[in-house]
C-alpha cells in the first residue's frame, strides 16, 4: 500500500478545497451583507441592448444568453482570422529570415523586432485610428474590382444569396470525405507497391467537381448581392446590401496577426535551424528533389520544434483578442463582461462565466495542438 | 522652555484624543463607514475618468466639478476640511463594483438613478444633483436638425455599460429605424471615433455631449439636437445597509441646494448666523441640534456652505462659467422655474 505516496496529494486536495471554500464562503457572506443576490436566472431575461455586429441573428429582444453567444462567436471569429493570418505571415517571415538574400533577411528581422517590441494595445489603437483617419468616407470610396468598397464605416463586400445551400454544403462534405479515402488508398498503394499517386491534383479535382455537380444537378444556385451606396442625410452615406465587415474587426484582426506573426516567425526560424545540416545533405545524396527534401525530411523534423511554442502563440492571440473592448469590437468581453455586466450588475456570475469560457477556448486549442504534436512526434519503433 | 512646549503639546494631544472620543456619538457607532472615514481622515470618492463640469482633474491633479463638490461637501461635514477627499477615477463598467466591494464610500460619477440599480445590486441612491437627459450630437452640415431626420443604417457612437445603450435601442425601435451601435469602453475613444467620421451621431447625456464637444477638433462644426429622449437623474450613490452614512451624504447635498434657496453663500454664511429667519439659522447651525441626529457637530452644514458653497455657486463655477451649459434648464430651483426641490432641513 503506497499510502505515503497518496498522502501529500490528498493533503494538497484538501487545501485546495479549503481555499476555494473559504473564498466562496467569504463572497457569499459579503454579498449577503450588501444585499446582492446571486443566480444565473438573468441569462434568460431579455437583454434590451443591441450589438453592432453579430454572426447569428440578434437584437435586444433576445436573451442575455444569446448576447453571450454573440460575443463568444465574435471572439472566435477574430481569433480564427488572426490565427490563420498570423500563421501565414509568421511562416513567410520566418523563412525569409533564413534567406541568403541580405535585403529580405534584414527586412524580415526589422519587421519582427519592430512589431514584437511595441505593446499590443498601442498597436490596436494605432491600426484602428490610423485606419479611421486613412480610410475614405463611403461617398468618396473607390470601388475595388467594381464591387468591393473599403470605407471608414467598414469593408463592404458582395454577399452570396443561396438557393438550396444545404445541398451545396453536403456536396462539399462529400468531397472532403472522398479525399480522405483517396489519401488512405494512396498511402496503402505506396506501402504495398511503391507507386506514388498524385493525391493533390485528385483532391483539388474532387473539391471542384462535386460542388459543381450540385449546381448542375442539385438545383443549387447563388446570386451575388452587390453593396449599393445609400444616402442617410445631406453629407452622410452608407452602403446597403452585401456583407459588411466593421473597421473594428479589420483593425483588430490586423493588429493581432501582425503582432503574433513575429513570435511565430521566430518559432519557425528556430525550428528550421534546429534540423541539422547533415539531414538535408543526406536526403539530397539519396536523390530526393529539393521539394521532397523540404517536405519529407526538413519540415517533419522542424515541425516538432515549431508546434509547442506556436501553440502558446495561438493561445496568446485568443486571449489578447479581449483587448477588443478598447476599440468597440463586440467580442465576449465587450458584450458580455461589459454591457451585460453593467445592465445586470451580476459581476461575479458574469466574470466567472467569461473566465470559464476563455479557459475552455484555450484548452480546446491546446488539446487540438497537443494531438497534432503527438501525431508528428518521433514514433520510436 | 523647550520642556514646557513639549508638555503643552502632550496636553493638547490628550484633549484631542478626549475630543474625538466624545464626538463619536451613537450615530458614529452605528455607521461603520462614518467611523472608518473619521479614522482614515479622508473621504473615499469614486468619480469619472474626466468629464468637464462634473469631475475632471487638471494638470496638477486637482479635481473640480459638481460631482466632485458633493464629495467635498461630505468631507467638510464629516472631517471639517473639504480638501480631505481621495478621488478614484472609475470607468462606467467598474463603478458599482468599486462601491459594493468597499473601495470607495461615495460614488459621485454622473450616475443615472434607476429602479434596477437602486434595488437589485446593493446600492442606494441618495438624491439628484443634476437632471439630465439623453441627446444626440451631429455634424452641422449633415442637414439633420431633429431626431426625426435619422434614417435606417445610421451609426451611433456611445459609451459602454450605460443607460444610454438601452435608451438608444428604445428610441430607434420606437421609430422603426435599424441602426448600428458602436460602443467604446472610454469616452475619449468615442470622441475620437465620432470625430474621425466612424459614426453619424454621438449619443449620451446632454451635459456629457456639451462637455465632450469641446474636445472635438472643430467644435463649431457640430451641434446637439434639441430633442431629449430620456430622463437621466444623476446623483451620488452609497452602499446599501449604512443608513446613517446615506443620510449624511443625502443631507450634505440637500444643504447645498437649500443654501441656494435661502440665499446663503460661501461669502455670507457667517453673517447668516444672526439672520431673522429661523430656517436660515437652522441651516447654518445657529439654531437646533440637527448635526447630532447625523452623528456630527452642529457646524457641519456651515462648513459645507463656507468651504464648498451652495449649489448655485458650484454650478456657476463648474458648468456655467466653463461654457458647458450656461443655461441651468431644469437644474434651477423650484422657486425659479426649475425642478430642484429638496425636503426642508429641520
Amino acid at each position: 500500500m503506497n499510502f505515503k505516496k497518496i498522502l501529500p496529494q490528498l493533503l494538497t486536495l484538501v487545501v485546495v478545497i479549503l481555499v476555494f471554500g473559504f473564498f466562496s464562503y467569504n463572497a457569499q457572506v459579503n454579498m449577503e451583507n450588501r444585499g446582492i443576490t446571486f443566480g444565473y436566472g438573468f441569462l434568460s431575461q431579455e437583454s434590451s441592448f443591441d450589438v453592432q455586429f453579430s454572426l447569428i441573428e440578434y437584437d435586444g429582444s433576445h436573451s442575455y444568453f444569446r448576447a453571450y453567444l454573440v460575443g463568444l462567436l465574435n471572439t472566435i471569429l477574430v481569433s480564427v482570422i488572426g490565427i490563420v493570418f498570423a500563421t501565414i505571415i509568421g511562416v513567410v517571415v520566418g523563412i525569409a529570415r533564413l534567406s541568403n538574400n541580405y535585403l529580405i533577411e534584414r527586412t524580415a528581422a526589422i519587421y519582427v523586432e519592430f512589431f514584437r517590441n511595441i505593446p499590443l494595445l498601442l498597436q490596436i489603437f494605432f491600426w484602428y485610428f490610423a485606419a479611421l483617419r486613412a480610410l475614405p468616407l463611403p461617398e468618396k470610396a473607390d470601388p475595388i474590382f467594381g464591387v468591393f468598397f473599403l470605407t471608414i464605416k467598414g469593408f463592404f463586400v458582395p454577399a452570396f444569396v443561396w438557393n438550396n445551400l444545404d445541398i451545396f454544403i453536403y456536396s462539399v462534405i462529400a468531397a472532403i470525405i472522398s479525399i480522405v479515402f483517396v489519401r488512405l488508398y494512396a498511402k496503402k498503394k505506396q506501402e504495398n507497391q511503391g507507386i506514388q499517386t498524385p493525391v493533390l491534383s485528385i483532391s483539388i479535382g474532387l473539391l471542384i467537381i462535386l460542388p459543381l455537380l450540385s449546381f448542375l444537378l442539385g438545383g443549387v444556385n447563388a446570386s451575388v448581392e452587390i453593396p449599393v451606396i445609400e444616402q442617410l442625410s445631406q453629407t452622410s452615406f452608407t452602403f446597403k446590401g452585401g456583407l459588411k465587415l466593421p473597421p473594428e474587426l479589420i483593425s483588430l484582426a490586423l493588429a493581432l496577426s501582425l503582432y503574433t506573426a513575429t513570435f511565430i516567425a521566430e518559432c519557425v526560424r528556430a525550428g528550421v535551424q534546429g534540423v541539422s545540416k547533415g539531414q538535408k545533405e543526406a536526403a539530397a545524396s539519396i536523390g530526393l528533389t529539393p521539394n521532397q527534401v523540404l517536405k519529407l525530411v526538413v519540415m517533419p523534423q522542424a515541425l516538432r520544434i515549431i508546434i509547442p511554442p506556436t501553440t502558446n502563440q495561438y493561445l496568446n492571440l485568443t486571449k489578447n483578442s479581449s483587448l477588443a473592448a478598447a476599440i468597440a469590437y463586440p467580442d465576449l468581453v465587450l458584450v458580455f463582461a461589459g454591457t451585460a455586466l453593467m445592465q445586470t450588475g451580476r459581476a461575479i456570475e458574469i466574470v466567472s462565466i467569461t473566465m470559464l469560457t476563455y479557459l475552455t477556448l484555450s484548452i480546446t486549442i491546446s488539446i487540438f495542438m497537443n494531438w497534432y504534436n503527438k501525431k508528428i512526434a518521433i514514433k520510436e519503433k | 522652555m523647550f520642556k514646557l512646549v513639549k508638555r503643552l503639546t502632550s496636553v493638547v494631544a490628550m484633549f484631542a484624543v478626549l475630543f474625538t472620543f466624545t464626538t463619536e456619538t451613537m450615530a458614529a457607532k452605528k455607521s461603520k463607514t462614518l467611523k472608518n472615514t473619521q479614522k482614515k481622515g479622508f473621504v473615499r470618492c469614486g468619480v469619472s475618468q474626466g468629464l468637464p463640469g462634473f469631475s475632471n482633474a487638471d494638470a496638477a491633479g486637482n479635481w473640480t466639478g459638481v460631482d466632485v463638490d458633493v464629495c467635498r461637501a461630505v468631507a467638510a461635514a464629516v472631517l471639517g476640511d473639504a480638501s480631505k477627499v481621495k478621488f478614484t477615477p472609475l470607468s462606467a463598467k467598474e463603478r458599482f463594483t468599486a462601491l459594493t466591494s468597499n473601495e470607495i464610500d461615495i460614488l459621485s460619477r454622473n450616475t443615472t438613478w434607476t429602479l434596477s440599480r437602486d434595488a437589485d445590486i446593493g446600492l442606494t441612491f441618495v438624491g439628484v444633483n443634476f437632471y439630465d437627459g439623453q441627446g444626440f450630437m451631429v455634424r452641422k452640415n449633415s442637414g439633420i436638425s431633429s431626431v426625426n431626420d435619422f434614417k435606417a443604417g445610421v451609426s451611433a457612437c456611445t459609451n459602454l455599460g450605460t443607460t444610454t445603450e438601452l435608451n438608444m435601442r428604445d428610441f430607434f425601435n420606437s421609430k422603426g429605424i435599424k441602426y448600428e451601435p458602436v460602443t467604446f469602453e472610454k469616452a475619449d475613444e468615442v470622441v475620437a471615433a465620432y470625430d474621425a467620421g466612424r459614426c453619424d451621431t454621438y449619443t449620451t447625456d446632454k451635459s456629457g455631449l456639451a462637455a465632450q464637444r469641446i474636445k472635438l477638433s472643430n467644435p463649431d462644426d457640430h451641434m446637439v439636437l434639441p430633442e431629449t429622449i430620456s430622463k437621466e437623474p444623476l446623483g451620488p450613490v452609497v452602499r446599501q445597509g449604512d443608513s446613517v452614512w446615506e443620510d449624511i451624504v443625502r443631507w450634505s447635498l440637500n444643504t447645498m441646494i437649500e443654501a441656494e434657496e435661502y440665499g446663503v453663500t460661501s461669502a455670507n454664511a457667517d453673517m447668516m448666523k444672526t439672520s431673522d429667519n429661523p430656517a436660515v439659522k437652522r441651516l447654518v447651525g445657529a439654531e437646533g441640534e440637527l448635526g447630532a441626529a447625523l452623528g456630527l457637530d452642529n457646524e457641519w452644514s456651515l462648513r459645507i456652505i463656507k468651504q464648498v458653497g451652495n449649489y448655485g455657486e458650484s454650478y456657476k463655477r463648474n458648468i456655467a462659467d466653463t461654457g458647458i451649459l450656461p443655461d441651468r434648464g431644469p437644474n434651477q430651483l423650484w422657486t425659479k422655474g426649475g425642478i430642484l426641490y429638496v425636503p426642508p432641513a429641520r
